[in-house]
């Protein structure tokens, strides 16, 4: 029998409150294979899914998590926007599926008759019932689809348990019972309905759940869930900042050694060098960030999914309410420490848009760790080795201070941004805890490699191309170097004459009231690629051997401007040069993930804007202070 | 006796019952939305090591909420 035309896609919507169990469903229909993407013109994720249903394959849009369908925030409407059919290049569902947490039956039973009001044909989904009569509540599911009028199933998602009945069930929409008289529309009249469905339904309320009950009074005791707080951040910390370097050090090898092989098989000239020096190391320069990006993922992803990430949130909170944010940025900033990209994607685990937008946009001012090669050679060139204050290293305690300006200035920011730039947010703070549980291996596997895959897809094929154009910024137009010269003299020779050596010339201008020359603008713009190349790209402008550290710190220490005869690194440029990395936002991968999370150039942008011109005011502060003490 | 009071007074350990919530338009439908209708039964759980925020079970539900929030809610006390 010949088929007829492939029936139109059957685009179903997804809806649920947060914690319901809709990212678990949907992952149990699709097969973990998600289109991610954003609404047009809000910082709110998108994901659709296709799910091979018997007899026919079946368009799945998770919506993002809401409580009701009254939006309180332009992020908040995408659901009314998209049920309506009032969101452009999105088309409506034809259908919808509602999960419901079965132990929050008796707060969600409103939200519940609210989406059968919309039209569509609805079927409701009750996931965690296994949680349900542990805790030893029952309900009656004959009677909530007799009440509702609408397909009622039961569905314990990781464990596939009821999948079955849903995946007979949704592939025709048009055959669900529809009921006859819908609920009140009116919110007084529809929540004394409510009451009375719930009062025929829940035969036995659930209790507490006595593991959960057990755990939380150690893990939210005053001081011992304080002190259980401490030290999982500290681990959290020492996992991404430690941890990551061997495996982030062995990539570094790996791709040196066939930057190597390369000059080895290809003739030396222009195409070694673009493979070696512009392709891999514009290749390594994104996979550096994956062993970071893996374990704080996967670190994240379990506490979460354990039900420690809200606990911690709780914790933390009343911390960061002082500075406009709420708990669950803390881990976001947290991780910043190690490097802003894994930090600004960690911001995601922040519900609210406007939070996760400031948290995004301050993260770069957390001394990252690529900031410590160039904050070593500067100190350690110019900070003498001496001890105050009974035998605390002067070295050392400018490098804390640093850290502390960064920190702080971020702490700052965050309150001014929230305030002014991104708007008081008037959300409610909400969270729920949910009960301990133990999670779904398959499900936290899926979850890191998403966040990993994403990374690479969206921000890597950005960084790879930023690195490939830095490259070819420092390397044309190609200027032989005068016969006779010495490798490193020719090296420092081609980088004068690059594009980037005559950038720098050309900043120099504007940079001079910093007091920086413009060997120091060709590092600047090198630097770009990310901030620690500086120390590479002054070895090669000092023809310094790159090995040695300690030759470096003499050059820069030694140079002499040839027009006045005075040093170039006085201490008051040293100064103005650390201020200057404390706060500008030189990394494109930083930008690129910004761009990749926020949906827009706009963020990027505005974050890059904002964090140079603090970086110049400071700097040239710090300049003028230093050289009025030291001339 | 009965005592009316904020939902954030209500000290950790006490039960009572929401009489109103005292927030106009969206704040408003949004605490409907999590549960706090008049005659709902609120526990005050534990609170934060630093005050705030609280955690309240609700319906079925542990809801965290600051005092800024709880705040808008008036609830009775039969103590």
């Amino acid at each position: 029998m010949a088929e007829a035309a492939a029936p139109p896609l059957l685009r179903l919507g997804l809806v649920g409150s947060p914690n319901s169990g809709k990212t678990t469903l949907f992952n149990a229909l699709t097969g973990l294979r998600a289109k991610v993407g954003n609404y047009p013109g809000v910082t709110v994720e998108r994901r659709e899914g296709t799910a091979r249903l018997p007899g026919r394959a079946v368009q799945i849009i998770d919506l993002p998590g809401t409580y009701g369908l009254e939006p309180m925030s332009p992020d908040e409407a995408v659901v009314s926007q998209v049920l309506e059919g009032k969101l452009a290049d999105v088309a409506p569902p034809d259908a919808l599926i509602v999960t419901v947490d079965a132990c929050a039956i008796s707060r969600s039973l409103g939200f519940v008759a609210e989406l059968v009001n919309e039209g569509l044909p609805t079927c409701l989904v009750l996931t965690m019932t296994d949680e349900l009569h542990a805790r030893g509540g029952k309900l009656d599911l004959e009677r909530l689809r007799a009440a509702l009028g609408i397909p009622v199933l039961s569905v314990v998602g990781h464990r596939g348990i009821g999948l079955e009945a849903l995946r007979q069930l949704l592939p025709r929409p048009s055959e669900w019972e529809r009921p006859p008289i819908p609920p009140p529309t009116d919110a007084e009249e529809r929540h004394a309905w409510c009451e009375s469905v719930l009062e025929r339904v829940v035969l036995r309320a659930p209790g507490r759940d006595p593991w959960t009950e057990r755990i939380d009074r150690i893990v939210l005791h005053p001081l011992g869930g304080s002190a259980l707080f401490i030290a999982v951040m500290v681990l959290f910390f020492q996992l991404i900042f430690a941890w990551a370097t061997p495996a982030m050090d062995a990539i570094d090898a790996g791709m040196s050694a066939l930057a190597g092989a390369v000059h080895g098989t290809l003739p030396a000239g222009l195409l070694a060098d673009f493979v070696s020096d512009g392709l891999i190391a514009g290749v390594g320069s994104v996979v550096i960030f994956l062993p970071q990006i893996m374990l704080l993922f996967g670190l994240l992803y379990l506490l979460e999914d354990v039900g420690y990430m809200a606990r911690a949130a709780f914790v933390v909170d009343r911390l960061m309410a002082r500075i406009g944010l709420e708990g669950r940025a803390f881990v976001a900033l947290l991780s910043s420490y190690a490097c802003a990209v894994p930090g600004i994607m960690a911001a995601r685990t922040v519900p609210s848009p406007r939070h996760r937008l400031v948290t995004i946009l301050v993260a770069p001012l957390v001394t990252c760790s690529a900031r410590l090669p160039v904050y070593a050679l500067l100190i350690g060139a110019f900070v003498p080795a001496t001890t105050v204050w009974g035998g605390l290293g002067l070295q050392g305690l400018v490098l804390l201070g640093l850290y502390v300006l960064g920190g702080v200035t971020a702490l700052i920011a965050a309150s001014v941004l929230s305030r002014f730039v991104v708007g008081h947010a008037s959300l409610p703070f909400v969270l729920e805890l949910p009960p301990y549980r133990v999670p779904p291996f398959r499900l936290w596997l899926a979850q890191v490699w998403s966040a990993a895959s994403a990374f690479l897809r969206r921000a890597g094929t950005i960084i790879l191309l930023a690195s490939i154009i830095l490259w070819g910024l420092l390397t044309f137009p190609r200027v032989e170097a005068p016969v006779g010269a010495s490798p490193t003299e020719a090296s420092r020779y081609a980088l004068e004459h690059s594009a980037a050596g005559s950038l720098g010339r050309a900043i120099e201008p504007v940079i001079a009231p910093l007091g920086f020359d413009w060997k120091i603008g060709v590092g600047l713009v090198a630097s770009l690629a990310a901030r620690e190349v500086i120390v590479a790209t002054l070895a090669q402008v000092y023809a310094a051997s790159e090995e040695d550290g300690t030759s470096l710190r003499k050059a820069i220490r030694e140079d002499v401007d040839p027009r006045t005869g005075e040093k170039v690194f006085t201490p008051a440029t040293v100064a103005s040069l650390l201020i200057f990395f404390v706060f500008a936002l030189q990394c494109t991968s930083t930008l690129a993930v910004m761009r990749r999370e926020t949906n827009s150039w706009r963020w990027p942008a505005f974050a890059f804007a904002y964090l140079l011109g603090l970086a110049y005011g400071a700097s040239f502060l710090t300049y003028r202070i230093v050289s009025a003490f030291t001339t | 006796m009965i005592d009316t009071v904020l939902l954030s007074q209500l000290p950790v350990g006490a039960t009572a019952k929401v009489i109103a919530v005292d927030a106009p338009g969206p704040l408003g439908t949004r605490l409907r939305d999590l549960g706090l209708h008049p005659g709902t039964v609120v526990h005050c759980l534990r609170r934060a090591p630093l005050g705030d925020p609280r955690i309240y079970e609700l319906r079925g539900v542990q809801l965290c909420l600051r005092r800024s929030e709880a705040g808008l809610v008036r609830v009775n006390t039969d103590g």
